[in-house]
């Protein structure tokens, strides 16, 4: 299938605060906080971002959502370079890319009426007022807020999080869009409300035939979400794989170190001591060569020399890793 | 057992009333043995450790039953003197227990001088041996907790908890900030403060996979009560209430075959309205009228559930297992 996002060595620096004497020696510190990424994300494609805080994995997503420009690099959205967007061209790309929030409690404006809070995107996007209600009922529809007309007036703090979590999501979808990009959409909601949201959305790709980028920090969630898996560490996609070849049979040391840490509900299934060690580095000096280098218990003299890039393999796999 | 708690009613006062966030919950500790206390947000169960604790917010009172640690019944007076020297408390986040403007190193010795009997240089050397326990470098005594990761943080304030030697620890959620590989490193803190010195424990977490992965025994709450307890292999393997099994259907897990999470539908209830009888029937696909009726604690052993149905468990367990058990219209009341 076509590609509807293709990233292209996509690379992005925060600069730093200075010290004097970086002053003094004239270096201009940089967190890397993508450091080379290439990927496409499929037409009507699920793909998932995993990694720790700090691997980059909110800044790809904003950086595909053009809500910050990389620093080097490239990405296209259905074809057409995004750096290049711009007017009518712009606001078009944004009725058709979504971010769904990571908390709902903070996602919506406290002083807003659910139905405001559902509309606004209509208003900002010029959609004929004629339509709004229309828009918004079939929106209310998709998250399966039958009762909603009665829920209008009401505002966040009168829900409960696992509502918040589908007005937000009503939000989301109330101008058709084809791409959404979800950031830990449901790590603030309750185990038993949970489940619901997956389903949910899950099923309004399906039927909306939408492209989607969830990024998370939990490996077992992705697993009911998204057919693929691209791992990340330091700004580094260090593995992308079928979401199934991720978790049994994960190639990057990384990875088998982040599948290994994964606690299980099942007290019977022991888990093997973690393959890794240390805390990840201080993203400003990231070791030479491989970045996963220092906590690697397979490191070699190589690793230290030379990059390992993103090669394919069998599978759809591709890893990262001079072992491989 | 080196802790009881027997009947617990903690009532907070509220604008809108009173809200019983733990009504009548009932669990015991035994010695040298990690108890998780599991349930969802608002099932009281860090209310619980706080009012163990004696560090209820100042809206909350004891309205009933008691605590009682190592044989002798707990008031306000002895749960100040047995803090932080007999039961240490580590707090939800880890940065509220070290304060900002000084030293890691010097928050330690503070509280040793200050709440233990130790001379500044025992504090200092003990300092050292908690850091090493915690799996912290002794260098890192000298720096602020803002020069530390999320995850060191929850080991300093574990080194902090454990300064006075207690003989029981409680940690509110400890690792449920942290990213996975993190998690699993200061778990394993854990299961080793257990093992050398035979630390007893309650782990309150809303996540049963940290409960599967590191306690012995599991106490789940529902809408301030205990509704099973029992050894963590016989609660997560063989649930005997429905909640439980509900809890373990809509909870992902990386190594299952199934790809279907399973919600539970609807919401806890309101703790300021008058309840009776079980308070997850609104929620339950087996309820009946008699349910209608508060159930006791049952079962055989040490395995217990608060169930009408207790006798059906096996059969309801096999049913609670199908997703159309469990499936009902979904609506904005239900959500």
């Amino acid at each position: 299938m076509a590609a509807l996002v293709e990233l292209r060595d996509v690379v992005k620096h925060f600069p730093v605060t200075r010290s004097l004497g970086e002053i003094a020696r004239g270096a201009h510190p940089a967190v890397r906080a993508l450091d080379g990424v290439t990927f496409d994300v499929g037409d009507g494609d699920a793909v998932a971002v995993v990694g720790e805080s700090g691997c980059g994995k909110t800044t790809l997503g904003r950086l595909m959502l053009k809500l910050a420009e990389p620093t080097g690099g490239a990405i296209t959205f259905g074809g057409a370079p995004m750096a290049g967007l711009t007017g009518e061209r712009l606001r078009d790309f944004r009725r058709q890319a979504q971010l769904v929030f990571q908390n709902p409690f903070d996602a919506l404006n406290p002083r807003f009426t659910i139905y405001r809070a559902v509309v606004e995107p209509l208003i900002n996007a010029d959609i004929d007022k004629a339509e709004h209600a229309d828009r918004v009922a079939s929106a209310f529809r998709r998250v399966h807020l039958a009762d909603f007309d009665r829920y209008f007036d009401r505002y966040p703090h009168q829900l409960s999080g696992g509502q918040l979590q589908r007005v937000v999501m009503a939000r989301a979808l109330v101008l058709g869009p084809r791409f959404l990009v979800a950031d830990e959409p449901v790590s603030m909601l309750d185990v038993s409300v949970r489940a619901g949201i997956l389903a949910l959305l899950r099923e309004v790709r399906e039927t909306m035939g939408l492209t989607a980028v969830y990024i998370s920090h939990d490996l077992a969630l992705v697993r009911y979400l998204c057919e693929r898996t691209l791992v990340m560490y330091l700004g580094r996609v260090v593995e992308d794989a079928p979401t199934e070849e991720i978790v049994r049979r994960p190639r990057h040391p990384y990875t088998k170190a982040l599948v290994a840490a994964v606690p299980v509900p099942d007290p019977d299934q022991s888990r093997a001591p973690l393959p890794i060690k240390g805390n990840v580095p201080d993203a400003r000096e990231p070791p030479s060569g491989c970045s996963f280098r220092d906590r690697c218990p397979y490191a070699m003299p190589r690793c230290a020399a030379e990059t390992p890039m993103l090669r394919s393999t069998t599978g759809g796999h591709r890893v990262a890793c001079h072992l491989d | 057992m080196i802790l009881e708690v027997d009947k617990l009613r903690i009532h907070y006062s509220t604008r809108d009333g009173v809200a019983r966030a733990v009504d009548g919950a009932s669990f015991t500790v035994p010695e040298g043995r990690i108890v998780g206390l599991v349930g969802e947000s608002g099932c009281g169960k860090t209310t619980a450790v706080r009012a163990i604790m004696g560090v209820l917010a100042e809206n909350g009172r004891q309205a009933g039953g008691r605590v009682v640690f190592k044989g002798q019944a707990m008031d306000e007076a002895t749960t100040r003197k047995l803090r932080w020297r007999d039961i240490a408390y580590v707090p939800q986040s880890a940065m509220s227990s070290l304060d900002p403007v000084y030293t890691v190193g010097a928050q330690l010795v503070e509280v040793m001088t200050k709440r233990g009997n130790h001379s500044r240089a025992s504090a200092r050397a003990r300092s050292v041996e908690l850091f090493d326990l915690v799996g912290l470098n002794e260098r890192r005594l000298a720096d602020y907790p803002h020069q530390f990761s999320g995850g060191m943080r929850q080991r300093a304030a574990i080194a902090m908890a454990l300064a006075l030697e207690p003989s029981l620890l409680l940690a509110d959620e400890p690792v449920t900030a942290l990213d996975v590989i993190v998690q699993r490193q200061i778990l394993d803190v854990l299961r080793s403060l257990q093992q050398r010195l035979h630390l007893s424990m309650v782990l309150v977490t809303h996540d049963i996979s940290v409960v599967a992965y590191l306690c012995d025994e599991v106490v789940v709450m529902y809408a301030g009560q205990v509704v099973e307890s029992g050894p963590v292999r016989d609660v997560l393997a063989r649930p005997r209430h429905p909640y439980t099994m509900g809890l373990r259907n809509a909870f992902p897990d990386l190594l299952s075959d199934a790809l279907e999470l399973v919600p539970i539908a609807g919401s806890p209830p309101d703790l300021r309205e008058p309840l009776s009888g079980c308070r997850f029937v609104p929620r339950c696909p087996f309820a009946q009228p008699a349910c209608g009726i508060d159930a006791a604690m049952s079962g055989n052993g040490d395995h217990r559930s608060a169930c009408r149905r207790d006798s059906e468990a096996d059969t309801l367990r096999t049913a609670a297992l199908d997703p159309r058990t469990w499936q009902r219209s979904s609506s904005f009341a239900m959500s």
